[in-house]
């Protein structure tokens, strides 16, 4: 028998702007507004000052571990303003490195602080914004996006709810893609034919480890041929590229019922979290090559080539964000403490009657218990609250 | 009203709770066409399409996390992890989200999902399909796990579990799926989350069981004494379980004797006599017992009828707490 080709593919990569904002016009073409790309680098910039005042809570003892955005501003600023102006009401089902693509969305900023100041209210995501929790855990989410996507069109085809072009998509980074979680979701997104859009930041570090030692692919969109979902790689410093590509993927989830796998190039350019030290690991050559394609850096270029941005607009950006985030922080550290009934009122809808004994108790008695109680019925607190 | 077995009496809560909503939908492996391993999902696809009734990829893990996004999406999944060793792939799904995000989100997100798994030995399976773990899940905060021991209950329960606004993990007991038939009423009725059932009334000694261990447990107290009586509890809910119930009896009875399948140390066993022990010390007259697996590993199944406690070991046990 002939040998025959089982199987071909060839994936695609984007950049309209490059990290020397030359602007690829055909590509580019239909992408952002002007107004829109101003807006975007304002929103950059703001999260930027945002990052570095967090970073700073966190060294003066005012908030725990946090993990820095810095340098990965654009793919969720062109994704999450695709999703917001194209799919509103979508699903976001984020890591951590994307608070941007959340913010344009709809999640107060102080949430974000909130979640790292240790309070878990910083996860109490209002009615109406459709963004679940950051994501602690590797991995573990875009099951969830996947679920969520199947979940819109069950509604659409079993209880005749309008889609209203929504999508869900998913975050996450390079190293989330060793995690076997990851892989189901996809292969789930595919085999059930759902809205999902999977995007994965890949900033080259898993903490300490490259991307070299976790794969042995070339990329990782490529992945996406071994689910028969499409694929396409983007520069995820490019607002325009990110735009463009999420912009497709909400296409292709809504004609075809089918998802996508991006992958954004990027780069990580402050340590993993502040518990984490980069020097450790990193060469400082790499971190300086990758500062020239800061996001920032390339956007604002752009507008001032074309006359849209200068240095008065920047001094008074730089004061609003300032004062902006300021005041996010007033109102993060300005939230009572939360009170011990917190640890217990949530575990259920309707507390058993140990979860109450317990709640009820734990100030009197060492134990948590009343030692005292002979019957129950006599003690139980089921039904006072 | 209709004798249905145990596997019929959950078809027909299905059945019933899809009738009445049309958020409840059914995914799992083989749940479709083939009415799932042990048919207990049989003609359900047939009759409400593949949109509600769906065959999902081969992956716990996927079927346990792809089913949180359908809860959080607002429906009310149901969904079907095969054997209760199959769990293991999707105990990070379970255990760190479905049982997290109501607290996680202080309200903001809950899941109420329904996860129905065949559990127990006794049917000559090959390993890992006749484990006994529901300790692993009721010391999961934030789960209710529930084990019916008949037909009745097996239908009232699930309909509780599905209308839950909580994760509920439904342990199907697959050594009595077919043992017995039993009236089970084609009206809608539920059996209450955290409840247990006194199956027989006694005054001597409080046993207490729960799933198919209910029926090794009846088959003992036939061959005591009969001067002897013994009350006979099924938990049916392992979590949150029913202290209630159970201190009430042993305060009057001042003996407990509690039977399970599951190896010992850290078994609900253990957590029940512990209660016991804390809220009934001046009433009790004897140690407490516990007739239970052991603290291996499973056997395959040419010893698995010498590893789950029968009725001859369950009549012991209750023989030395009554002579004590």
């Amino acid at each position: 028998m002939p040998k025959r080709i089982a199987y071909t593919t060839e994936i695609e990569y984007i950049q309209i702007l490059d990290e020397h904002a030359n602007f690829d016009e055909s590509l580019g073409k239909g992408t952002l507004r002007d107004d829109e790309v101003v807006f975007l680098y304002e929103q950059m910039s703001i999260v930027r000052h945002y990052d570095e005042i967090a970073f700073k809570l966190q060294r003066s003892g005012r908030m725990g571990t946090y993990p820095q955005n810095k340098g990965q501003e654009a793919a969720a600023a062109g994704a999450g303003f695709a999703i917001k102006k194209n799919a509103p009401g979508s699903w976001l089902v984020p890591c951590y490195r994307e608070n941007l693509a959340l913010f344009l969305n709809g999640l107060p900023m102080e949430k974000i602080l909130l979640h790292w100041m240790g309070d878990e209210r910083g996860n109490q995501i209002p009615d109406g914004v459709n963004i679940l929790p950051i994501a602690i855990p590797i991995g573990t989410h875009p099951l969830h996006g996947a679920g969520l996507a199947w979940a819109i069109k069950y509604r659409d085809r079993v209880m005749n709810e309008s889609r209203d072009n929504r999508v869900v998509i998913s975050f996450f980074g390079d190293g989330s893609t060793s995690e076997g979680d990851v892989h189901e979701a996809m292969n789930f997104a595919s085999a059930l034919k759902v809205p999902a859009i999977f995007l994965c930041q890949n900033n080259r570090w898993a903490i300490s480890t490259p991307i070299s030692k976790q794969m042995g692919s070339e990329t990782v969109v490529q992945k996406a041929c071994a689910y028969g979902m499409h694929g396409i790689q983007a520069d995820g410093n490019d607002i325009f590229a990110m735009y463009k590509v999420t912009c497709d993927a909400i296409e292709r989830a809504n004609n075809d019922n089918m998802p996508t796998l991006i992958e954004a190039i990027t780069y990580r350019l402050g340590d993993h979290t502040t518990a984490d030290d980069a020097r450790r690991y990193r060469d400082p050559a790499e971190v300086e090559a990758w500062e020239s394609k800061d996001p920032l850096i390339r956007t604002r270029k752009y507008l001032e080539t074309r006359n849209l941005w200068d240095n008065t607009k920047q001094t008074a950006l730089e004061a609003k964000a300032k004062q902006m985030v300021s005041e996010i922080v007033k109102n993060a550290e300005g939230i009572e403490t939360p009170t011990s009934d917190d640890i217990f009122d949530y575990t259920f809808a309707n507390l058993p009657d140990e979860i109450v004994r317990q709640r009820d108790t734990m100030h009197t008695h060492s134990l948590g218990q009343n030692p005292q109680q002979e019957t129950l019925n006599a003690h139980s607190h089921a039904g006072a609250r | 009203m209709a004798e249905l077995t145990l596997v019929q009496a959950i078809n027909l809560a299905l059945t019933q709770e899809m009738e009445a909503d049309q958020r409840v939908l059914i995914l799992g492996e083989d749940v479709g066409k083939n009415g799932g391993v042990f048919r207990v999902t049989e003609n359900l696809q047939e009759r409400f399409g593949e949109d509600r009734v769906v065959d999902t990829p081969l992956a716990e893990s996927g079927i346990m996390g792809s089913a949180i996004g359908l809860a959080i999406g607002g429906l009310r999944p149901v969904a079907e992890i095969q054997f209760e060793g199959f769990l293991g792939p999707a105990y990070d799904q379970l255990t760190n989200h479905a049982a997290r995000y109501r607290t996680r989100s202080r309200n903001a997100i809950t899941i109420p999902l329904t996860v129905r798994v065949p559990v127990g030995g006794g049917i000559h399976a090959p390993e890992l399909h006749s484990d006994s773990p529901e300790a692993i899940y009721a010391h999961t905060p934030g789960l209710k796990v529930v084990m019916p021991s008949n037909p009745y209950d097996a239908k009232g329960l699930l309909i509780s579990a599905i209308r839950d606004p909580d994760p509920v993990v439904y342990f199907e007991p697959k050594r009595i799926y077919r043992a017995f038939r039993q009236e089970v009423p084609e009206d809608e009725y539920t059996v209450p989350i955290g409840k247990a059932r006194i199956v027989e009334d006694g005054t001597d000694l409080t046993l207490i069981t729960w799933g198919a261990t209910t029926l090794q447990c009846i088959e003992a107290m036939d061959n005591l004494p009969e001067d002897l009586s013994v009350e006979l509890i099924d938990l049916r809910t392992i979590y949150p379980y029913d202290l209630d119930t159970i201190v009430e009896s042993v305060n009057k009875t001042g003996r407990c004797v509690i039977a399970c399948e599951a190896p010992k140390t850290g078994s609900m066993a253990a957590e029940i006599a512990t209660a016991v022990q804390e809220h009934c010390f001046l009433r009790l007259q004897a140690p407490i017992q516990r007739v239970t697996g052991f603290d291996t590993v499973m056997p395959y199944y040419k010893l698995e009828m010498q590893y789950l406690p029968d009725a001859a070991r369950i009549g012991e046990g209750v023989m030395a707490c009554a002579e004590y």
